[in-house]
């Protein structure tokens, strides 16, 4: 995989990936690594699940952007949960001045329909919201965020989730909504905005992200890096292996008692299955790897946390972007 | 330990009962749902029984893993089947399934005005709910048709596991709600003088519908009401229909999860849903749960070995022990890599704001530990086997963690463990050993893994 050095990095961080790879994981280190000395970044979530806060470890997040973290440079993250409804009646209030009506559409369905069953609207929301907060900017006139990360839809749908404009411009082909797709639109196909992808080094991940991408490229929208999670060392391979079994058990056994493990006969032939799977594993990552620098994608990796993520966990792997990258 | 306190899910028994006749399986993308749902259609038809396994997820895993290039619409049937039970398999097709339902309930010119409006093409392809709605409405079919004594049900990858007992039901109401009856207003109203006033109501909010969406928009979702109007008491009644089928004792509900916080917490809230909503729970299918047939060295205690080693190896470069070769100790700087350093990003940059002593970055690290076997001394060997076996004790360790969480929350769920495998699965060879391991579950501790 190829050195990744960006001249530019773009402001709009979309994380996707397969369900179970760790996508809001690694959204949340990528933001806490953007914001670098005194850097502000902005981290969204858009399907309602509030992993965010459960990653941070505070109580669920409203809808208002809060600061939940301070990067080790002085650097700050915001989060927010974007909700389609809100959104809406925001817009609505915005750019109506419809109070009252809101929650008279509201009582009769319109806003459900709106947000959830009329087709790619929430999705225009949802994106419109983090557009909006990408190019903000402050009295001075200086951006509020550096930059946005947002945790998107897994890689399955994150195309039709980007591509409102393909989804909703047909439909809507005049009107606010229209308008708001095309400006949509114009962020998420520029150079802004940068479509990350996270995988592991498993089969089904590593096809998910290949068709990903190719969905990605064919809608014109930007691919970012693939990030490989959970990175497990190798410790040994096959030859490795191999060579234990054919004759060295009773040596290995002799170097375990000596290293001060009793019962080192019956734990020889566990400790060697162990090392068979593991070789095996080895071998199959070597595979995936091979899968995806094909992809030809700049690649960020993530150790494995076998403590699990917590939020010392999520500080160490925003540090391993930052060594990798992200950020300069 | 403790999990041993919450029962045990025997699968055999659930899948070869003939009353068992749908099995849904359900919990957070990528836990493993679709592969469960595939081994337990296997396992079921070997068993057999003729079953059908419906999949909605678009990745068609559950095709590849069945030896099947593409499933439609359509239950296909699956060879290689042992005994004289029959497995068929089938991916479900939202656009396809809802095209079928307007064909099916509304006359030729009617069906052709629905399908062509912008609207319902745009619907049908798959926007918020859709596919949890024909999800339901593919398994009333497929119960329905009666020709399969089970049907196995893998749901949606949705925003959450809990959307595809609410869509039908958001749809429905929808479908029911005031929103749609002011919609068709003025299409059965018309000009009608007592209507008045709630015609004026009603211009005012497609007014401010039309402003935000665009007249065209609404007036095409106006057609497509008006179009599907007969049709609405249909899908009302059908949905209602599934969701009783859901809750009737031939149902049993399949919690799937991996051993990780975010996947069991999702499980958790499935549980209690379920439980709301009176809908049968059989028990928590835990995918990927590791084990280790040498669980009782700690992992504590394979580091501290394995750090004795290391020590002795730089000992006994001295005496020159016999029988164990030290001489290649540092050679093999594994040159099979095949990524050259360059490929990783440049280590030698200081983090931001403090320029701490940079360490590897875990591939490289990774590369290098890999010591080919030929220079490998005995002490090396067995030192990567203590740390390789560290690792695995510290995975169970946090496995353990979690699952201890789960089962304080609900002790009344059982549990079938499934050991992990070190590969993937794709061929009905892979499903039938999940299979085993889904029946035989708890023996992750003994070793198998």
């Amino acid at each position: 995989m190829r050195l990744v050095r960006l001249e530019y990095v773009s402001r709009l961080q979309v994380v996707s990936g397969k369900g179970g790879t760790g996508k809001t994981t690694v959204a949340a280190a990528l933001a806490l690594a953007l914001a670098t000395e005194g850097k502000r970044t902005l981290l969204v979530e858009v399907e309602g699940r509030q992993g965010i806060a459960q990653l941070f470890e505070t109580e669920a997040l409203p809808y208002e952007e809060r600061k939940i973290a301070v990067s080790s440079g002085g650097g700050e993250v915001f989060a927010l949960a974007i909700d389609a409804e809100r959104a809406l009646l925001d817009y609505l209030q915005m750019f109506y001045k419809l109070g009252g009506a809101g929650r008279a559409l509201k009582k009769i369905g319109a806003i459900d329909f709106a947000t959830t069953i009329a087709p790619g609207v929430r999705d225009v929301l949802l994106t419109g919201k983090a557009c909006e907060a990408v190019r903000r900017r402050d009295k001075q006139g200086r951006f509020v965020y550096d930059y946005v990360v947002m945790d998107a839809p897994p890689t399955g749908r994150i195309t039709r989730f980007l591509n409102v404009n393909d989804e909703v411009a047909g439909l809507a082909r005049i009107g606010p909504i229209h308008n708001q797709a095309q400006a949509v639109m114009r962020v998420l196909k520029s150079p802004e905005t940068a479509v990350h992808l996270v995988t592991l080094l498993e089969e089904m991940p590593v096809q998910e992200t290949a068709d990903g991408v190719a969905e990605l490229r064919a809608a014109g929208l930007p691919v970012g890096n693939a990030i490989v999670n959970m990175v497990r060392p190798h410790l040994l391979d096959e030859d490795a292996v191999r060579d234990a079994e054919n004759g060295r058990r009773e040596a290995i056994t002799k170097a375990l008692t000596a290293a001060g493990v009793s019962g080192g006969a019956a734990l020889v032939t566990p400790l060697l299955e162990q090392a068979a799977e593991h070789a095996q594993r080895v071998e199959l990552e070597r595979e995936q790897r091979r899968a995806l620098n094909v992809l030809e994608l700049g690649a960020y990796e993530l150790p494995m946390l076998t403590e699990g993520v917590d939020l010392s966990g999520l500080y160490q792997l925003a540090k391993e972007l930052r060594k990798q990258g992200a950020g300069s | 330990m403790t999990l041993d306190s919450s029962a045990r899910l025997e699968v055999d028994p659930l899948i070869e009962d003939p009353a068992t006749r749908i099995i849904v399986c359900c919990g957070a993308g990528g836990v493993g749902k679709t592969t469960t749902a595939a081994a337990l259609g296997v396992r079921a038809a070997e068993r057999g029984r003729k079953v059908v396994v419906l999949t909605i997820d678009p990745a068609r895993r559950l095709a590849q893993s069945m030896g099947i290039d593409s499933l439609d619409n359509t239950p296909r049937r699956v060879e290689g089947i042992k005994g004289d039970g029959q497995l068929h398999a089938m991916m479900l097709d939202m656009k396809r399934t809802f095209d079928e339902i307007v064909e099916a309930h509304a006359d030729a010119e009617r069906a052709r005005a629905i399908l062509g409006n912008p609207f319902y093409q745009s619907l049908s392809a798959g926007f918020a709910g859709t596919q949890e709605y024909m999800a339901m409405e593919k398994l009333g079919q497929l119960r329905a048709r009666d020709e399969w004594d089970l049907i196995v049900v893998d749901t949606p990858p949705s925003r959450s596991a809990l959307d595809f007992l609410d869509a039908p039901k958001r749809l429905g109401s929808f479908l029911d709600g005031k929103f749609i009856k002011l919609l068709m207003t003025p299409a059965k109203m018309g000009g009608r003088a007592g209507m008045k006033f709630l015609n004026v109501g009603m211009s005012m909010m497609t007014g401010t519908l039309g402003k935000l969406l665009g007249g065209q928009l609404l007036r095409d979702v106006q057609t497509f009401v008006a179009a599907m109007d007969t049709m609405f008491g249909g899908f009302r009644t059908r949905a209602d229909a599934t969701y009783r089928l859901l809750q009737a004792p031939g149902t049993a509900f399949l919690v799937v999860a991996a051993p990780e916080r975010d996947a069991l917490r999702e499980a958790a809230y499935f549980v209690e849903r379920l439980a709301a909503e009176d809908m049968p729970l059989a028990g928590l299918v835990l995918n990927r749960v590791h084990g280790s047939g040498a669980a009782r060295l700690s992992a504590e205690r394979a580091l501290a070995a394995a750090e004795n080693l290391d020590e002795a190896g730089i000992v006994d470069q001295w005496p020159g022990k016999t029988g164990v070769r030290d001489t290649a100790a540092v050679s093999p700087e594994s040159p099979s890599a095949g990524r050259s350093p360059e490929a990783r990003p440049a280590a030698d940059r200081p983090a931001a704001g403090a320029p701490e002593v940079v360490t590897q970055v875990p591939e490289a690290s990774a590369e290098q530990q890999s010591v080919a076997a030929a220079g490998q001394t005995t002490q090396q060997m067995t030192a990567g086997l203590l740390r390789l076996h560290a690792e695995r004790m510290q995975v169970l360790a946090r496995e353990q963690r979690t699952r201890d969480r789960f089962t304080a929350l609900h002790p009344e769920v059982a549990v079938a463990e499934v050991p992990a495998l070190p590969g993937d699965v794709h061929d009905l060879t892979g499903l039938r050993t999940i299979g085993d391991r889904l029946a035989t579950g708890g023996s992750a501790r003994a070793g198998a893994a």
